[in-house]
């Protein structure tokens, strides 16, 4: 019913959809602005609601470690182990549906910001990569160097999901290499984002496999020219 | 999709001094969070500071663990930090930004980690956070979470139960809706007329139009 999806503005600003309601929802705040609108005024809203919660008070430590870990990532452009372990991928339909929650929240980022032309082309490959990171048969394969995942469908066709790759600098661009035998495949571009990168993976990735990431000059090359900074687990 | 380059490659910050940390003290959190894109971490602790307490007292009181609670809060400070370039000053506060942030992972942990959540209308367990939360809390704080009490407590019951237990409890509205024994239609409406209404009573009871003092230490 057409006024169905508008009532989700209060679901959605109380965190109450579920994760493959909220991406629809997202589509649909894309084109109404009347919900942008209500959306930005319910949110504000439930953080008045934030600040009625009651709770002990946060340890001192806790103040320490985000601030430690926000300047790793400042220094090191290129993380080299897994900074969160026990939110290391699960296996399966659990780690799909994970993921597909962290698109959500990327694109949802977006249009609370406003960007709504980079959250349209940013949704257009997400929802190629959603169609993966929702087959509740795809394998999800850990990195051996960087933060995130790779997820890999029967198919495959598979995505990598990147939580702390910054946007490559001017005049550079990421390149994805798919590394079987002697010379690595290339496998597509992408520039990065200063939030969860969701890059779907041009090529097919079979078993055995390595999926790797170098920085390279704008245009890509055919072969890489630098080191690795994130590489899979063979599949 | 290249938002602020410069935070890419940026060098480590010079050491500020203490005397320049007190000068963020006069900045609106709007303010803090342009420095934070541009990789300024000294406002990124400034932001902590202001907004960390009750990042943490919300992630609490929905995970109701404190390992999880702190996760809840380093993922969604981290999220900020990783995506203040993007953050839209007239789209939303700082503040309802970050606090977004953390509740969605919140509730992301709660439903991944399949807890049973506790009744959030538990008024035993409200108390005994309330004691331990000690007598230096700051006096804004103490007002404005009366005020949002109250306000809460004009709502119809069954829209403050469908809000309460949504929001504080992690409950998507399917879950809801079995829990409570009522069509789905009808936890969308108490959803969105709760909220609606609740907008109308904070507005009423808006003192000076903001929940935060210029001056929080």
């Amino acid at each position: 019913m057409e006024t169905g999806i508008h009532e989700l503005t209060a679901a959605y600003a109380l965190d109450a959809l579920e994760a493959d309601e909220r991406l629809a929802f997202e589509e649909h705040l894309r084109d109404c602005e009347r919900c942008r609108d209500e959306l930005a005024s319910f949110l504000e809203v439930s953080s008045a609601l934030a600040v009625a919660a009651t709770g002990p008070e946060p340890r001192a430590e806790l103040r320490e470690r985000i601030l430690a870990e926000a300047g790793s990532e400042r220094q090191n452009v290129v993380p080299l182990q897994s900074r969160r372990p026990w939110l290391a991928p699960a296996m399966g339909v659990a780690a799909a549906v994970a993921a597909v929650v962290a698109i959500a929240l990327g694109v949802y980022a977006f249009s609370l910001s406003g960007d709504l032309d980079d959250a349209r082309s940013a949704l257009d490959r997400q929802e190629q990569a959603a169609a993966v990171l929702a087959d509740p048969s795809a394998q999800t394969v850990a990195l051996q160097s960087g933060d995130g995942r790779l997820v890999v469908g029967d198919d495959g066709q598979a995505v990598l999901v990147l939580d702390t790759v910054d946007p490559a600098p001017a005049g550079k661009t990421y390149a994805v290499w798919i590394v079987e035998g002697a010379a690595p495949k290339p496998a597509g571009l992408f520039d990065g984002t200063t939030g969860r990168d969701v890059v779907p993976v041009d090529g097919a990735v079979t078993p055995g496999a390595v999926v790797a990431v170098t920085l390279e000059r704008d245009g890509g090359v055919d072969v890489p020219t630098t080191q690795p900074f994130v590489a899979s687990q063979p599949v | 999709m290249s938002y602020a380059l410069d935070t890419v490659v940026a060098l480590p910050a010079p050491p500020i001094p203490w005397s320049m940390r007190k000068h963020l003290a006069h900045l609106s959190d709007e303010a803090l969070v342009a420095l934070v894109a541009r990789g300024d971490e000294t406002a990124f602790a400034e932001l902590y500071d202001r907004i960390g307490r009750v990042a943490y007292g919300l992630a609490y009181r929905v995970l109701r663990d404190d390992r999880l609670a702190e996760d809840a809060v380093q993922e969604g400070f981290l999220a900020a930090w990783r995506t203040a370039g993007a953050f839209r000053a007239e789209r939303a506060k700082a503040s309802t930004w970050v606090l977004t942030l953390v509740h969605r992972r919140a509730v992301d942990l709660v439903r991944r980690e399949e807890r049973r959540r506790a009744e959030p209308l538990d008024e035993s367990a409200r108390e005994a956070a309330a004691v331990e939360r000690g007598t230096d809390e700051a006096a804004w704080l103490r007002f404005e979470r009366e005020r949002v009490q109250a306000a809460l407590q004009q709502l119809p019951d069954a829209q403050r139960e469908a809000i309460e237990l949504a929001y504080y409890g992690g409950f998507s509205q399917a879950e809801l809706a079995e829990r409570l024994g009522v069509p789905l239609g009808t936890i969308k409406s108490r959803m969105f007329a709760g909220l609606a209404r609740l907008r109308e009573l904070l507005d009423d009871a808006e003192q000076e139009g903001s929940w935060r003092p210029e001056f929080t230490s």
